[in-house]
């Protein structure tokens, strides 16, 4: 059985029809490079996996596990985390509690029912994450709008971490960096799949995309036209699914 | 469902090698570091603003330094506090609600004829006054969230229609005589401090608890600072929305009980134009007007200084109309402020 199982998964926005059948899998451990071109579902895909949107019909399995009508939080809690191209953070809110937002240890207050944030345990543990990321952010008691973009995405990085997740997806995870961090970002991808964690890596740079990818999938139009071993295809045959020429 | 502190979810790569770091830059300045008073994110101008008026009053006028002043200055605000608690957790989550001091006459209305023309027992008229609040605050949460109506639009027309309702349950005349209980919430002084005062400072205690320090509070600031990002990870944005107007609603009630309380009568006008002087109080705060920060404890200083002010007018005998404009002028002072604030943090 296969760790994810999307079967002729249909979306649309009014008239616009941005998922048109979507059918592919993921098995554990696997890294899978998600490609297309703008506008091609990519992320339309991973936010109906997520649950930011419902999938109009289709079905979404994880672990045996239905996700059509789950909320967001309980997909997390299943295992499922992403990154988000745009980091989803919170910029006003400091480095520990954007780590662990929407899963904040809560405790109680003098025994009574009353549950506040642990914060003493969320910066303990924000902190012992970002040092295994080896991430130069200097407190987790620092404001996340304050800090560069190269420690933004750290922080994103940290939270889908956190949690032990069996499959990250990543959207566009090297597009704003350095040809240094790119580097990083991939050397992690690698290490995520020797830890037997999923990966799906949404990417423009097919060059990441061949450096660390089992399988390639690419999405035109809404439907997947190509599932191939990284082995049995090529960066010609990819680009000219993405664009249609095939 | 947490890892505990050794738990490794990977044996993560980019520790241990001091060079191969994600972020090769390091903080710009080590000032970043937050102070606990920005912690408390209480705006420092504010408080700066409150010892100002409070020198400047003193050396004006002979009456303004004394204890009794200070508590009637906290009795006149106690209604416009309680009202900009409201309004902290909704803008606190980039929302609005225009109809808090309708909102707040109608909860009177409701609650002074329920003791006086129903016959209700008063605790039930103080439940009532209570739940009307709330019921509007729900009615505001779900044209916001389930009809798609911006919060502006929704509170607004909330705004006319409290007020209308008010003026129609009571025929425009306002309902004197409450059971004395009630009326010792609004007039009594237990150990010398008036009630009202006692009941704006418990609230606040605990409306700064949930702000500060539970999830509820946490998520609220969150919607204001990333709704997205707020929905992605997990938190219920719509719904939470909802129980933000609740307790914007909620706390317009407590206000209007403490309104008919003081003076031992539903007024259907009571609370017009409550809404500018409340907003103005949360914003002077420290409360970022579009969301993601926000105090209560900055708010109670926002509603001091409203309170110094206008005590401090009325002293100089200046007319309540100047008063007004003060009012107005002073929100829009303290919005541009912190815009001119924003645009020097950007650069």
């Amino acid at each position: 059985m296969s760790l994810l199982e999307i079967a002729d998964v249909k979306k649309h926005f009014g008239s616009v029809e941005a998922l048109r059948g979507v059918t592919f899998s993921v098995e554990p451990g696997e890294v899978v490079g998600l490609v297309g071109d703008n506008g091609a579902g990519k992320s339309t895909l991973m936010k109906t996996i997520t649950g930011v949107y419902t999938p109009d019909a289709g079905s979404i399995r994880f672990d045996g596990i239905q996700l059509n009508g789950k909320q967001p939080g309980e997909i997390r809690a299943l295992g499922i985390e992403m990154i988000y191209q745009d980091l989803a953070l919170a910029r006003m809110q400091d480095v520990a509690s954007n780590i662990f937002l929407g899963r904040e240890p809560t405790r109680r207050v003098l025994g009574t029912p009353i549950r506040i944030i642990d914060r003493t345990r969320i910066e303990q543990e924000a902190d012992v994450m970002i040092r295994k990321l080896g991430a130069r952010v200097p407190s987790v008691q620092y404001i996340v709008g304050q800090l560069s973009g190269g420690q933004q995405q750290s922080v994103a990085i940290a939270r889908a971490l956190t949690f032990n997740p069996k499959l990250v997806i990543m959207d566009e995870p090297t597009a704003a960096l350095a040809v240094r961090e790119v580097e990083h970002v991939l050397e992690l991808i690698r290490e995520l799949k020797r830890e037997n964690i999923a990966i799906v890596l949404i990417s423009h740079r097919l060059t990441d995309v061949f450096a660390v990818c089992d399988r390639i999938v690419a999405l035109r139009q809404g439907v997947v036209v190509a599932d191939d071993p990284i082995a049995a295809t090529s960066m010609n045959a990819v680009v000219a699914h993405i664009v249609g020429a095939a | 469902m947490t890892l505990p502190a050794t738990a490794s979810p990977a044996g993560l790569p980019l520790a241990g090698n001091g060079e191969a770091t994600l972020s090769t830059e390091t903080a710009t300045r080590p000032s970043l570091a937050p102070s606990w008073w920005s912690r408390l994110a209480v705006r420092f101008e504010s408080l700066v603003v409150l010892a100002i008026l409070i020198v400047v009053l003193s050396v004006l006028s002979p009456y303004f330094l004394s204890i009794s002043n200070f508590l009637n200055i906290l009795l006149a605000t106690a209604v416009i506090g309680v009202l900009a608690y409201g309004a902290t957790f909704v803008i606190a989550a980039a929302g609005i609600d225009l109809s808090l001091g309708s909102v707040l006459g109608l909860s009177g209305v409701v609650g002074a004829l329920s003791i006086n023309q129903v016959g209700l027992p008063w605790p039930f008229g103080i439940v009532l006054c209570l739940v009307t609040g709330a019921a509007c605050g729900l009615i505001n949460g779900l044209l916001n969230t389930r009809a798609g109506i911006p919060a502006f639009i929704a509170t607004l027309g909330m705004l006319g229609v409290a007020r209308g309702l008010a003026l129609v349950l009571t025929n425009g005349v306002p309902v004197y005589g409450l059971a004395d209980p009630v009326v010792y919430l609004g007039q009594g002084r237990p150990f010398g401090i008036p009630t009202p005062v006692i009941i704006f400072l418990a609230v606040g205690a605990i409306a700064h608890f949930v702000l500060a320090y539970t999830r509820f509070g946490k998520y609220a600031l969150v919607i204001g600072d990333n709704e997205s990002a707020a929905r992605a990870m997990g938190v219920r944005v719509e719904r939470h929305r909802v129980s933000l107007y609740v307790v914007s609603g909620t706390m317009a009630g407590i206000a209007g009980l403490l309104f008919i309380a003081r003076v031992n009568s539903g007024d259907p006008t009571a609370g017009l134009n409550y809404e500018l002087t409340a907003i103005t109080a949360t914003i002077l705060g420290g409360t970022n007007l579009f969301g993601g920060r926000a105090t209560i404890i900055g708010t109670l200083i926002g509603a001091l200084i409203m309170g110094v002010l206008q005590n401090g007018l009325n002293l100089l005998a200046v007319s309540s109309f100047y008063q007004q404009m003060a009012i107005g002028s002073v929100l829009i002072l303290a919005v541009w402020l912190d815009q001119l604030n924003r645009r020097r943090r950007m650069r």
